[in-house]
């Protein structure tokens, strides 16, 4: 009796995992038209950001607890914030740990949303991980729904197939930040245009380089400064799909020689060793010598304003000698959410409607992700800055967001960026020489992929 | 009598030290509480001997910001430092009479084991604990930050070494023939003969647990349930444009003060260990 | 006789005390611990976030390990405990004497005893944020070593190899010097008072007081101190991985083993991190043993002198 007992139960609950089963592969599948929705939305992120944005402009937010861990929307369903800090890389952990088990939690436990950072974007948009729903299955067609986004961006979130799994409302489009005072006393004006001709491209700049130099003026403050601009304009991505060989492009190449050349030679303050420290902050003071700083929006209003310690209007933009990109979250539908249609709604009302787009510019001054929208505003007063002298930032980083070009990225990018730059600031500063530098990275990348086998250098 | 002046020559090279080291020590706890007090725009421009104005607004922005559970974190950090301190030396003790006191089959087995396991490197265990915890159902709860502490090697070996040094057998015989039982003897006799190595080890206990990021991170999910140092790295990562290094200074400052008051209150029990020593008579 | 007479009667008490710490460590510590081990003999990592493994790959990490730069790591992390324990242990011990001193009569003893153990109290990560400041190529302890005249070129600490290994030891030593002191303190006030009255009658004081009575008597907590000494020192990780960003610059010459075996963990290599921390295991154990071994066994009277007027003297007080 009992043994017949234990078998029937046996059978049941292998039935229900049956059939959970493949409940859970039809919603992957995306043809969720007749599911219901959950009443729990998921949201992994690192930071408050994203929640402020949300209750800003999504239109179904109703309210927000006090301690900002729950939202409600106008239909009752909620959403849940699940926020880890970056430090240690707790969020990725945590994320991580959920997105393995994500097949196997209750709906209302499942990740419906995460974000992401440029840095590690294609660590989840990579195709075989398929944990970042292609946005085609949500409902959302790129081509038109998102037709007003940054082709950059499209390209940052998309596997390497080109199918995007994820959508951004900012873009970080960056300049080149000079000091004015500095450009009167050796150039003889301090007009943003004039001075884009002196900078518009490495052999350009390198000579008004010497020319600053002449006058006791540095540059850029280290050479940390100018590696996203070479970086973001690689060839190749750093790993090409299905392979387990690092290409070291030949424009990393370019910046190790010409960091160290600009070093040897004076353009760059020997004493300003990488960004975020210190000497970086001082080096923006009106004490330094340092001619300019290559930053995004936020980094002139977050970075270089809090640090500079005389009157406003000492500072311009203009174009900087290569386009770039510096920083951006993104969004990404979790696969196997039971709320796609919310989850497709917050994405649009995000990243895809420029009325939105613009009023995050203006609450927030994020450089917003909408073609059109952001080259009114480089026409439009009201986004004139006083820091600047009045001058509109926009006009240059319209242009500037525009023309940036992204390659293919990999999943091992965030290691090899950072590694490539740690192992060779030894070599920058005379500490290891150049052969021993590309050992140093070697052994460190493959410590952080232990399915790297190889490095191949460029030259 | 002859030995009194090279007695004043001691004295002075002992102050002498004395003041040197603690002018390290408080330099570094000066430029901290200076930091405390100065606006994240002066902090950006670098380091001032000089303390700003800022310390009030600090303060009431620390205390003040509605999503950012200040003293509810430090009243989670307060239970799970003082009860992991508690339980830990009390639970230490325990098996350092244990195998120190009696006799039996598998006494130096279990010691062997515990200096083996003294020396294991405790870092690569931290995903098996958390995957452990989730399956018993601990995670997002204080528990799993609290209930470990009881097996803490290096506080047993602490112990067990006091015991060693300050415990004769033979007072555990003596109270035995006045017919106490044994968990009396070790709760009235023993306890009190280690309250200085107690005091000492539930001090570093606490103050390890209060400054313990990576597990309770890993562990803990809700924000009513965050300690102190998880709070600090949230202010860290803080969105850029409410990034303000001046209230993450004040943070810490403020996280510091509630253990230096447990801090003076046990280091009490320490100075008591001399008049338990002897002095009394 | 007698001794058998009371193992027989109390053993159960012996078991029942240590049990609530063996049950626990089985359950919270032991399992993942296992798990560690046996993953040492797999390949198994993340790539991404795709796992990859677990392949039972026999002795393949540990040999590979042993091909790797890690004993260089090894080296490295001797230095730098060199350089921040011995003094922390040697000025301990001389604090702890004198603070317990009666006859040295330190003014002001209590404001010490709570300074010298500030450091320990600032998170890890804070003080390291503190240290960058003060010693950054522009910072304070340039401006000052300048305007004194000591230095003519401001010093880029953290740019080289002497400069990066003394800061560490030096907040190695400075994080932990208070916290082994108040150690060091507790088992000197351990010892009687009435040892040292007689001792002093005996003539005997200052270094020949701590040569022939502290030292021998506080033997076992010296052992300890040594022991959680090494193993601190193997398992030394927070302070260089914070303060050089973990990448033991400049040239990996301030990577510490743990800081190897954390750069395997952040790759989720699971295999090969379970291989260090067995070689980890092999090693602290091999130097442990020789420490417990010279500390304890070489002169057994010490403790046993100790426990003998302790005795004594709880009689005398009970009567």
């Amino acid at each position: 009796m009992k043994k017949k007992v234990i078998a029937a139960l046996l059978a049941a609950s292998m039935c229900a995992g049956v059939l959970t089963g493949c409940g859970g592969a039809a919603k992957s599948g995306g043809e969720t038209a007749a599911v219901e929705e959950g009443k729990v939305i998921n949201i992994y992120s690192w930071n408050e950001e994203f929640r402020q944005r949300v209750e800003a402009v999504y239109p179904e937010v109703k309210e927000t607890s006090a301690d900002g861990t729950v939202t409600t929307l106008n239909d009752g369903t909620e959403i849940h914030w699940i926020i880890n800090p970056n430090q240690d890389g707790v969020y990725q952990q945590k994320l991580d740990e959920a997105l393995l088990k994500q097949a196997d939690a209750a709906a209302d436990d499942k990740v419906d949303i995460f974000l992401s950072e440029t840095d590690y974007v294609n660590k989840y948009t990579d195709a075989d991980a398929d944990v970042a729903m292609p946005l085609t299955d949500l409902g959302i067609d790129p081509e038109k729904d998102l037709a007003d986004q940054y082709g950059f961006t499209k390209t940052t979130a998309s596997d390497m197939e080109g199918v995007q799994r994820g959508s951004t409302w900012q873009c970080c489009p960056g300049l080149l930040v000079y000091r004015r005072d500095i450009a009167m006393d050796v150039f003889g004006t301090d007009d943003p245009a004039a001075v884009g001709e002196k900078v518009k491209d490495w052999d350009t700049i390198k000579n008004t380089a010497a020319e600053l130099k002449a006058k006791g003026y540095y540059t850029f403050a280290s050479y940390a400064d100018t590696f996203r601009l070479y970086g973001n304009s690689i060839e190749e991505s750093w790993v090409k799909q299905g392979e387990t060989t690092i290409k070291v492009d030949q424009k990393i190449m370019d910046w190790i020689n010409s960091s160290k050349e600009w070093l040897d030679a004076g353009y760059l303050d020997k004493t300003v060793k990488g960004q975020w420290n210190d000497d970086w902050n001082k080096s923006m003071g009106s004490e330094s010598k340092v001619f300019a700083f290559l930053l995004p929006a936020w980094g002139i209003d977050f970075v270089l304003k809090p640090n500079w310690d005389g009157d406003d209007g000492a500072w311009a933009v203009t174009n900087p000698p290569q386009e770039y990109n510096w920083g951006g979250s993104y969004i990404h539908a979790c696969t196997g959410t039971d709320n796609p249609e919310h989850v497709k709604d917050i994405i649009l009302a995000l990243t895809g409607n420029k009325d939105n787009l613009l009023k995050i510019s203006k609450d927030y001054s994020d450089f917003t992700n909408t073609t059109s929208g952001m080259q009114e505003a480089a026409k439009d007063e009201a986004f004139a800055s006083e820091f600047l002298k009045g001058q509109n930032p926009f006009e240059y980083f319209a242009p500037v967001a525009e023309n940036i070009k992204i390659a293919p990225l990999s999943s091992y990018d965030q290691g090899c960026v950072e590694l490539i730059q740690n192992s060779f600031s030894d070599y920058l500063q005379g500490k290891v020489d150049y052969e021993k530098a590309k050992v140093n990275f070697e052994t460190a990348i493959k410590e952080r992929y232990p399915d790297i086998t190889e490095v191949q250098w460029s030259e | 009598m002859k030995s009194k002046k090279p007695n004043a020559l001691r004295s002075v090279v002992a102050h002498t030290v004395l003041v040197i080291l603690s002018f390290m020590c408080l330099f570094f706890f000066y430029i901290l509480i200076v930091n405390a007090t100065r606006s994240h725009a002066d902090l950006q421009k670098g380091f001032s001997a000089l303390p700003g104005k800022y310390f009030l607004t600090n303060l009431m922005k620390v205390a003040n910001d509605g999503t950012f559970p200040m003293f509810k974190g430090i009243l989670n950090s307060l239970i799970v430092s003082g009860c992991s301190a508690a339980l830990c030396t009390y639970f230490s003790s325990l098996t350092a009479y244990g195998l120190y006191a009696y006799d039996f089959k598998l006494k130096k087995v279990a010691f062997t084991f515990i200096m083996a396991i003294l020396v294991m490197p405790t870092q690569v265990t931290a995903m098996g604990f958390l995957r452990l915890i989730t399956n018993m159902g601990m995670y997002d709860s204080l528990l799993p930050l609290i209930i470990p502490s009881i097996a803490s090697p290096a506080v047993f070996y602490f112990m067990y070494s006091y015991l060693q040094s300050s415990l004769p057998l033979s007072l555990v015989e003596a109270a035995r023939i006045d017919g106490c039982g044994e968990f009396k003897i070790f709760n009235r006799i023993v306890l009190p003969i280690m309250k200085p190595a107690i005091a000492v080890q539930a001090i570093f206990t606490f103050v390890g647990s209060w400054n313990n990021y990576f597990v309770p991170a890993l562990v803990i999910q809700s924000k009513d349930k965050m300690t102190v140092p998880i709070l600090i790295a949230t202010l860290r990562g803080a969105d850029y444009m409410n990034f303000d290094s001046a209230k993450i200074y004040m943070m810490i400052m403020v996280a510091i003060v509630p253990i230096i008051i447990i801090y003076l209150l046990l280091s009490k029990y320490i100075i008591a260990g001399v008049t338990l020593g002897g002095v009394k008579e | 006789m007698r001794k058998k007479s009371k193992s027989i009667s109390y053993a159960k008490w012996g078991y029942v005390f240590i049990l609530p710490f063996f049950l626990c460590y089985f359950i919270f510590s032991l399992i993942p611990l296992l798990d560690t081990v046996r993953y040492s003999f797999f390949e198994y990592y993340r790539s991404g976030i795709k796992e990859v493994g677990p392949t039972f790959i026999g002795l393949q990490n540990y040999a590979s390990l042993l091909q790797s730069d890690m004993l260089k790591y090894g080296a490295n992390t001797l230095i730098l405990w060199v350089i921040g324990f011995i003094p922390q242990i040697l000025i301990a011990l001389l604090l702890a004497v004198w603070f317990t001193d009666v006859r040295l009569k330190i003014r002001g003893q209590q404001f010490f005893k709570v300074v010298i153990y500030l450091p320990n109290l600032i998170m890890a990560s804070a003080f390291a944020m503190l240290f960058f400041t003060i010693f950054s190529t522009n910072g304070p302890v340039n401006s000052i070593l300048m305007s004194m005249g000591i230095i003519k070129e401001r010093i880029d600490f953290l740019g080289s190899v002497l400069g990066t290994r003394s800061l560490i030891g030096f907040m190695n030593f400075l994080m932990w010097f208070g916290n082994t002191t108040i150690m060091l303190m507790a088992a000197i006030m351990g010892i009687s008072m009435d040892v040292f009255e007689a001792a002093e009658i005996d003539g005997c004081t200052g270094f020949k007081r701590f040569y022939y009575i502290i030292l021998p008597l506080i033997r076992p907590i010296l052992a300890y101190t040594l022991i959680t000494a090494i193993i601190g020192g193997l398992q030394m990780f927070d302070v260089p991985q914070i303060l050089t960003n973990g990448q033991g610059t400049p040239d990996r010459t301030s990577m510490t083993l743990i800081m190897f075996l954390n750069s395997h963990l952040k790759s989720k290599n699971y295999g090969m991190a379970g291989a260090l921390s067995v070689y980890l295991f092999i090693v602290s154990a091999i130097l442990c043993f020789i420490v417990y071994r010279m500390t304890n066994d070489n002169d057994p009277d010490g403790s046993k002198a100790a426990a003998k007027r302790r005795e004594k003297e709880e009689r005398r007080r009970r009567k």
